[in-house]
């Protein structure tokens, strides 16, 4: 799976991103981020606000209850700020 | 038509590329968004936004699919500038042609409303104090929210 991270996440993870392998018990969005989470200091900190982390899943906004079955690429960003 | 770019634009250009040889537009909205220095102590030396390429264009795209939904536009635009930016430079361009002016009025107005809460951009300031990610604002997500009701009506 093919994991991406922007803006203070990607800076808190240090990382922008990474193909992992994810375990097999892991169904949605919210069982990635704790997943990430248990990856370290640098996760841990990049995810301790999970709550206001937005995700998408290849390219399209999703909830953080939404299955990741067929996902080729996910991304964790904060809430946008363009315009 | 939608561009994400590194440059600037010239908003008199874009208005004359997109409405060139068309006798059908009678109505032409266009909003420009620039580097407002914000900071409360010290000014804003400069603003960096990072965005998501490939979702950028997919997302301004479908944004701009539902404002063509929405109402009878006879023509639109939206560049997003990324990039290192200073107080003054333009961010972001949105130009619609209709008919009559109501329906550019509110797909400009619409398209803006929804790009701010849902085009992945996220800007960061950097000031003398230092650096820092810009906060998203709630009333943003009013602003988007209130074009989920039922449709008003439009000429």
């Amino acid at each position: 799976m093919k994991l991406l991270y922007f803006a203070w996440v990607r800076e808190k993870a240090g990382i922008d991103r990474e193909d992992v392998d994810l375990p097999d018990d892991i169904e949605t969005i919210a069982d990635v981020m704790a997943w990430l989470k248990t990856r370290g200091p640098e996760f841990e900190s990049a995810f301790e606000a999970s709550n206001v982390i937005r995700a998408a899943i290849d390219q399209t906004h999703v909830k953080h209850t939404t299955a990741i079955a067929g996902a080729t690429e996910i991304a964790f960003f904060p809430p946008v700020t363009g315009g | 038509m939608i561009r994400v770019q590194e440059n600037d634009f010239d908003i008199g250009k874009e208005v004359r590329d997109l409405t060139a040889g068309r006798t059908d537009i009678g109505a032409i909205v266009t909003f420009t968004g620039t580097v407002r220095d914000s900071a409360k102590d010290g000014a804003i030396a400069s603003m960096t936004l990072e965005h998501y390429p490939g979702m950028t264009e997919k997302e301004l795209a479908r944004i701009e699919k539902e404002a063509n939904a929405r109402w009878p536009l006879q023509a639109s635009l939206i560049i997003h500038r990324y990039g290192r930016l200073t107080p003054g430079d333009n961010i972001v361009l949105v130009v619609t042609a209709s008919a009559h002016r109501h329906a550019a009025f509110e797909a400009a107005e619409f398209l803006m409303d929804y790009l701010k809460t849902n085009a992945p951009f996220w800007k960061k300031e950097s000031s003398g104090d230092g650096e820092n990610w810009v906060d998203a604002r709630q009333s943003d997500d009013g602003a988007s929210e209130r074009w989920s009701g039922p449709r008003k009506a439009a000429e």
